[in-house]
Formats: structure tokens, C-alpha cells, sequence
């Protein structure tokens, strides 16, 4: 138990919540936007798993991890928009639209791969660069507070300025309210002239750009390589958390270093002998419970609602 | 008075891509500054008329001329610009948001890049001060009144510049107060020089507020008469070509042994208000009883409950001497209780299923209708059509999903799955609500002839005049509670009614115990 209590309230540990976030909080950035639109984006895993391949791919041709950068979020929003396309121009169904994506990306990212590299499983043959790692002037000369928020990966405060972002455009531009009037009330939107259609479109490619990013990230950040399957569910997390932030940026924020917060958990205890089972079932079992609980709650509160409505009527 | 015409619609043609002609060479004409009422049956044309008129439909014949100038509309867009705004029944309004950001969706105000949100409560506060219908740009759509939501929707196509407003059927979705509201609204709209166009086919509503009527039956326009000229009689025989009997002729009825029994009935609702508290009833073999009341009196929940949909009270509901607490609906159906619910899109029909599939819907499982594990189509097939053909359901054919069809033909279907399996109580919970005259008349006089086959009919309406004309006897619900009850119904007075309604008298435990009967 001492040793679980040492490994929680140490430094190392907090900053581990924020790189293992990193990720999850650009796609569950963009799996928000695009359900504010009315469009559920399964699709974030494989956007993901693209743009994590082509990160490395261009920025091992050009020997620049920016060029990288830039190739995997231009594949994220490339993946978007045929997504885009074929779910919502030729309506076909998102969720179906999605899956296929996602099938699509494990399978042809390790042919792609092997077509590169000449092997199936992972990238280590190619030169790939890796994002900057950032130290925080000021900040990092702060005992502990330093040591938590310095020294990140770039993509990492990318992330949560993709929070900031994301707030401003949901809350406190046109087309963020358009955003939400089509995902809440087609008809209502149709009606005065915003087309669905388009603000789902533009959801789906800041959703592509954002995944872009994190998958960058993956394969430029997090690790220096390429391996098949990488995201490993992130995608998915990512729309358990939007889920469990009830349509609020800040929530899908807190839910999503819930998630990182677990994931560390995990890999942390692996190093205490813990059976690896148990260990690696956190994040889930944690999702789980997650979506239970807020189901609760938001019952409770609709129901509060209810009732301060009554009495303000009566 | 005579005003220049603002607007005249001529020679109007709609015909649908399944070939159905809405309109046939309809001619329309608004005079600036009045209130136009647009009557007819459902499924006359007048939708489809103010749905071309607002760019939601293209006509294929015919010219439009606004302000004296011929005119194409092809998007509601399009009609907004030029000053046609139109609320529709169902709200176009987004529940999570402010009234402010509802009123300037599609031309929000920015400020540096950024929606501004005190220029849109300004311009909110503006027109509602202009028009004098008060509302919170701060409050959130979703926390108001279905009154209050209209009027959002009005004062929407009032920011939007509309100078004719198209209201469709205001008053199905409002209580008798709120209709008040809307009226006094509307005067005062008139009086600012705005025209509006009401559509409508309860013809009170007509007569109060009105200047002149178009009467539209089977896509044509029949006639244009000024309202204060025309009786509610006259009317209604030019909606649907003959008289109708606005007094149902019925005999006398021979009550028998109560069937329905509510004893010391309570209800909670999932907010802790008290809907029903203490309410004791019976219905006889052979009578109608009439639940008269305004809506939301608990009259929806009363229905709910005796039909099993809601469980959850105190007291006990007797269906042929059967407690039915534990019993499913489907055993409730099965004890011969058949229901029209006031809810015809959620509970009367699968809207996207055929015909056949909802009249199917109750008796599909029973042996008579299957095949071993498979269902026998042709039994099934050989039914329906007798039932359309006896209930006169208007459809292409029983696969014709009953989304298609007019609001009176989708209660037909339903009336004809719950009046064909003999039924021994009936709970018509507002079934002639949104329909039309002929239709409303047909529900009736099939809800007599089952009386008479010793049915118990328990029927629940917020129509005055449908509730003294058919029931045999009146309970009055106000406020969850037994307010009244009246023997004969032939003996009451329409005013004293009312006074029980809206809870300015109320009669004693003693009194409203004569709606208690014995087995």
C-alpha cells in the first residue's frame, strides 16, 4: 500500500497523467465537437492510427519532425473528409462509416508499413523525428510545480490549448453556436438558413485535425516509432470522456485526465508486481464506472430541474 | 374596411412526386392588415398551400404576386427575406440555448469574430418591447411553457422583418389560457399593420378573432366569405360539403354494472407533484363517461394508469373485478381494455410502419393470425383490408407507412385497431384532437355504437362541446381531484361546467360520490 501511496504522490506520476493524456485530450477535443454537431465520430480511432503512421513516414523522408507534424494532421484531415463524404453527402450511416474507417487504418497502415519498411510490426528502420520537448521558462524553475508541467512534449501544451480552442469555438463564436443548433434541432437550423450538412462537415474536419494531431503525438511523442494498432482504444476513450463531460469542454477535459489519470495508474503498478491483468484492466473498469456515475448524476440533476421548474410555475 | 391585397396567390397547382394533387388550381388572397383564417378539413390542401407560400414546396402551375409584384419563393429563406414568416407546429427552436441565441440564429450579431451576445439580447428585448410580448432573453428554451415557446417563435419571424405571419394550427398545442394569450398577441399584431394568416379548424377560434376565411376542401378553394357574415354552421357544410351534426343524436343510455372501478387512486409524478389524489370513479357496462376538465389536470395520467402504461399509486383500479397492478398492459388489453391515447405520434401508431402493421399491432401474436412460429400473412392481409375498407382509412394500400397520411386518416387506423376486437372498455383519451370534422364525427358516432353493444367508454376530452354531446355522464377533474359529477349529462349547463373546471366551485365528497356505482 506505501509503495502504491509513494508512486501516486510523486511528481513523476502527475507528469505521467499529462503525457498519457496527451492524446486521448486532442481526439476526445474532437469527438466533442463533432457530437455538439449532431455526428458521433467512431471513426477518431483510425484517424489516429493514419496520421501516427504518416507522422513518421514524412518526417523521416524529410528529415523534419514539423513536416511530419504537418503530414499527419493533412491525413487527418484527409481521413475526415471522406468520412465527411461518404457519411454525410451520400449518407451513409456514420456509425457504419466509422467502423469501416477504423478497419481500414489497422489493416492498411501495416501494409503501408511493410510496403516502407519491408516489415509488418513496427517502424524502427526508418529515421523518424520526434516533436521538441518544451521547458517551461519560469515554471520549470518551481520546485514540484516545475517538475510536473515542464518539460512536456510540444503537442502536449498543444493539447490544451486544443481545450481552449475548443471552448472559444463552442461557446463564443457564430459558428459554434451553428454547431450546436444543427446537433440539437436539424430542422431548427435548417430553418434559418445553417445548413447541417455543412456545420457537420466542419465539425468532422477540426475533429480530423485534432485526431491528426494526437496521432501525431502517438508515434512522435509518446513513443519515437510506428507499431500496428498503436492507439490501442484511445479513440474510443476519447468518446467514453466526451460522454462523461456531458457536452461541456471542461468536462470532457476532467474526464479525459480521469482516463490519463488511470492509465498511469496502470503503468505504474506493473513495476510493483501487481498481476498485469488487473493492472491493465484500470483504465477500463475506470470508464466504466465513470459513465455509470455521471449517468446518475445527470439524472438527479434533470430531475432538480424538473422540480425547480414546477415550483417556479406554481 | 377594404385594404389593397398584399399578397395573392393564383391558380395554385402542387402536385406530389406520388402523384397526389394538394392543390388544384387554388387562388389565395391577403389583405393588408388582417387576420386570414385558412380552414379545411385535414389533408384539404392548406398546408400544402402555405408550404408553397413559404418556399418549403415548389408548385408547378401557378403565380405569385407580393406587394404588386410578381414573385418566385423557393426557400423559406427566400420568403423571410421578402417578409413571410411562418410557425410551424412543431418548434424550430433549440432547447439548450437562450431565447436571446434562438432569435439571432442565422444572423448573429459579431463583435471582433465572436458571436455578441448582449448586441442579440438587445435586439431580443427590442422587438419584445416593440410588440409587447414580454419574454427573458436569459431564459433557456427548454425551461419554458409551450405559450412561451410559440411566442419565441413569433417574435423570431418578427426580428426576421416578417410583415405576414403564417401561424399553423397555434392553438392545437396550447391550453385554454394560453390561447387567450395568443389571441390578444395576435390583435395586437393586426393593430401594429402586420397580416396574418391563421390556420385553423375549430371554428370558435375562427369566429372570435378572424376577419375573413378561405375554406379549402379537396385542393380547392371553395369559398371566401367575410368571418362576421358566415355562421360556425355554414362553415363547417363548406368544409366538408354537407351538414354536420354538431349535436350527436343518441338515445338514452341503459347503464349496467360498473366495469371499470377506481378506488382511492393516487399519483406521484418523477418530480413529487401530486397529478391524481384521491380519485374514486366507476364506468357501467353501456355509458360514456365524460372526463371533462382543462388539460393537465391529470387527465393524461388517469389513462396512462387504467391502461398499465403507469404504475406507481396507492389505490386500486378494478377492470371486471381484476385488481390490475401486477398485470402487464398487454394482460390489461387482453381483459378486453382497448385505448386511444392523446399521443397519437408516440403511442397511437409506429409512424414509419404500414397500415397494416399498426392495425396488426395489439393481435398480431394471437393464434388466428400466425402460422406455426411465422405470421399468416394472408389472414393478416384479408383482415386489414376489411378494416380499411369499414373504418374508411384514405391510404394507397396497407404497406403505405401511416407517416403519409392525413393527422384524421392516422386516427382512423388507430380507431380501427381499437374499436374492431370487440372491446369492452375503451379509454379515448382526446380522439377527435387535430383532426378533421368528418373524421371527429366518424370517431363519435363508432364510440356511440360501441356504447350500445354494452361497451364502457371512458372519455376524456378538453372539447366542451364533444364532452356534453356524447357522455352519458360528466366527471369534472381539476387539480388531481374529482371536482364534480354530473348524473346527466343532458341536464348540464355549459357555464356551471366550466366553473367546476377552472376551480371556481367545487362539489362535496358526498356529492361527486354518485360517480361510485355498485358491481
Amino acid at each position: 500500500m506505501k509503495q502504491i501511496f509513494n508512486i501516486i504522490f510523486s511528481t513523476q506520476f502527475f507528469y505521467s497523467i499529462l503525457r498519457i493524456s496527451t492524446p486521448i485530450m486532442f481526439a476526445s477535443m474532437g469527438a466533442l465537437i463533432t457530437s455538439r454537431a449532431g455526428v458521433i465520430n467512431i471513426g477518431l480511432e483510425g484517424i489516429m492510427l493514419f496520421a501516427a503512421l504518416s507522422g513518421v513516414i514524412f518526417s523521416a523522408a524529410s528529415g523534419s519532425a514539423w513536416a511530419g507534424f504537418l503530414g499527419a494532421v493533412v491525413t487527418g484531415v484527409l481521413i475526415a473528409v471522406l468520412m465527411s463524404y461518404v457519411a454525410l453527402v451520400l449518407k451513409s450511416h456514420i456509425t457504419l462509416t466509422g467502423i469501416a474507417i477504423n478497419m481500414f487504418a489497422s489493416g492498411s497502415t501495416v501494409f503501408i508499413l511493410y510496403l516502407v519498411t519491408g516489415d509488418k510490426g513496427i517502424s524502427s528502420s526508418l529515421a523518424s523525428k520526434v516533436m521538441p520537448v518544451v521547458e517551461l521558462p519560469l515554471v520549470s524553475q518551481i520546485p514540484i510545480v516545475g517538475d510536473i508541467f515542464s518539460g512536456h512534449n510540444i503537442l502536449t501544451y498543444l493539447s490544451f490549448l486544443g481545450v481552449l480552442f475548443t471552448y472559444i469555438l463552442l461557446n463564443k463564436t457564430v459558428v459554434g453556436l451553428r454547431i450546436r443548433a444543427v446537433g440539437e434541432n436539424e430542422q431548427a437550423a435548417l430553418s434559418v438558413g445553417a445548413k447541417p450538412v455543412k456545420y457537420q462537415f466542419i465539425a468532422m474536419l477540426i475533429s480530423g485535425v485534432l485526431a491528426g494531431m494526437g496521432g501525431a503525438y502517438m508515434s512522435m511523442g509518446y513513443v519515437s516509432w510506428f507499431s500496428r494498432d498503436m492507439v490501442a482504444g484511445r479513440g474510443f476513450i476519447a468518446l467514453a470522456a466526451q460522454q462523461l463531460g456531458q457536452g461541456t469542454t471542461l468536462g470532457t477535459m476532467s474526464a479525459t485526465l480521469v482516463f490519463g489519470m488511470a492509465d498511469a495508474l496502470a503503468n505504474n503498478l506493473q513495476a510493483l508486481q501487481m498481476p498485469s491483468e488487473f493492472v491493465q484492466s484500470i483504465p477500463y473498469v475506470t470508464t466504466i464506472v465513470g459513465l455509470v456515475v455521471f449517468s446518475i448524476a445527470k439524472q438527479r440533476k434533470e430531475l432538480k430541474r424538473i422540480r425547480e421548474n414546477n415550483s417556479k410555475t406554481a | 374596411m377594404q385594404t389593397a391585397a398584399i399578397l395573392s396567390m393564383e391558380n395554385i397547382t402542387k402536385i406530389y412526386p406520388n402523384g397526389f394533387i394538394a392543390n388544384k388550381n387554388v387562388n389565395f388572397e391577403l389583405r393588408s392588415g388582417e387576420i386570414h383564417a385558412l380552414a379545411g378539413e385535414n389533408g384539404a390542401g392548406k398546408s400544402t398551400l402555405m408550404k408553397v407560400l413559404f418556399g418549403e414546396e415548389r408548385c408547378e402551375e401557378g403565380r405569385i404576386f407580393y406587394k404588386g409584384k410578381e414573385v418566385k419563393i423557393d426557400s423559406p429563406l427566400g420568403a423571410i427575406k421578402m417578409g413571410i414568416g411562418m410557425v410551424h407546429q412543431h418548434f424550430m427552436l433549440v432547447p439548450s440555448m437562450t431565447v436571446a441565441e434562438n432569435m439571432v440564429l442565422g444572423l448573429e450579431p459579431e463583435k471582433a469574430g465572436f458571436l455578441d451576445r448582449e448586441e442579440a439580447r438587445k435586439r431580443t428585448r427590442e422587438v419584445s418591447e416593440k410588440y409587447g410580448l414580454e419574454i427573458d432573453p436569459d431564459a433557456r428554451i427548454r425551461d419554458l411553457s409551450v405559450g412561451l415557446k410559440q411566442r419565441v417563435e413569433i417574435l423570431k419571424a418578427l426580428l426576421r422583418g416578417a410583415d405576414i405571419l403564417i401561424l399553423d394550427e397555434p392553438t392545437a398545442v396550447l391550453t385554454p389560457q394560453e390561447t387567450v394569450e395568443i389571441f390578444q398577441e395576435l390583435k395586437r399584431l393586426k393593430e401594429l399593420g402586420h397580416t396574418v394568416v391563421f390556420i385553423s379548424h375549430k371554428l370558435g377560434e375562427i369566429k372570435e378573432i378572424c376577419d375573413r376565411i378561405t375554406i379549402m376542401r379537396d385542393g380547392r378553394t371553395i369559398d371566401v366569405r367575410m368571418v362576421n357574415e358566415v355562421s360556425e354552421q355554414e362553415i363547417s357544410r363548406l368544409m366538408i360539403g354537407r351538414d354536420v351534426l354538431l349535436k350527436t343524436d343518441k338515445t338514452q343510455a341503459k347503464p349496467g354494472g360498473a366495469f371499470l372501478s377506481i378506488r382511492n387512486l393516487n399519483y406521484t409524478d418523477a418530480a413529487g407533484r401530486k397529478i391524481l389524489n384521491d380519485i374514486n370513479m366507476t364506468v357501467r357496462k353501456g355509458e360514456i363517461l365524460g372526463i371533462a376538465g382543462i388539460e393537465g389536470n391529470g387527465q393524461n395520467e388517469l389513462s396512462e394508469l387504467v391502461t398499465g402504461m403507469k404504475k406507481n399509486r396507492s389505490g386500486q383500479i378494478l377492470i371486471d373485478g381484476k385488481d390490475i397492478s401486477r398485470k402487464s398492459v398487454r394482460e390489461i388489453r387482453e381483459l378486453g381494455v382497448s385505448h386511444i391515447s392523446q399521443d397519437r405520434m408516440t403511442y397511437g401508431v409506429a409512424a414509419d410502419a404500414g397500415v397494416a402493421d399498426n392495425i396488426m399491432a395489439d393481435r398480431y401474436y394471437r393464434k388466428e393470425f400466425k402460422r406455426g412460429v411465422l405470421l399468416n400473412r394472408k389472414r393478416i392481409c384479408r383482415e386489414t383490408d376489411q378494416l380499411i375498407l369499414e373504418y374508411g382509412v384514405k391510404c394507397d394500400d396497407r404497406e403505405q407507412p401511416v407517416r403519409m397520411l392525413s393527422g384524421g386518416n392516422m386516427q382512423k387506423v388507430v380507431v380501427a385497431r381499437e374499436f374492431s376486437g370487440d372491446p369492452r372498455l375503451v379509454i379515448a383519451n382526446q380522439p377527435t384532437r387535430g383532426i378533421d370534422v368528418g373524421a371527429a364525427e366518424f370517431v363519435h358516432k363508432k364510440l356511440l355504437e360501441l356504447r350500445d353493444k354494452r361497451a364502457a367508454i371512458l372519455l376524456i376530452s378538453a372539447d366542451l362541446t364533444e364532452i356534453i354531446n356524447l357522455s352519458d355522464s360528466i366527471v369534472v377533474l381539476h387539480d388531481g381531484a374529482v371536482a364534480a359529477y354530473f348524473e346527466d349529462a343532458k341536464t348540464i349547463d355549459p357555464v356551471e361546467l366550466g366553473e367546476y373546471m377552472l376551480g371556481i366551485k367545487k362539489m362535496s365528497r358526498e356529492q361527486t360520490g354518485g360517480a361510485v356505482h355498485e358491481q
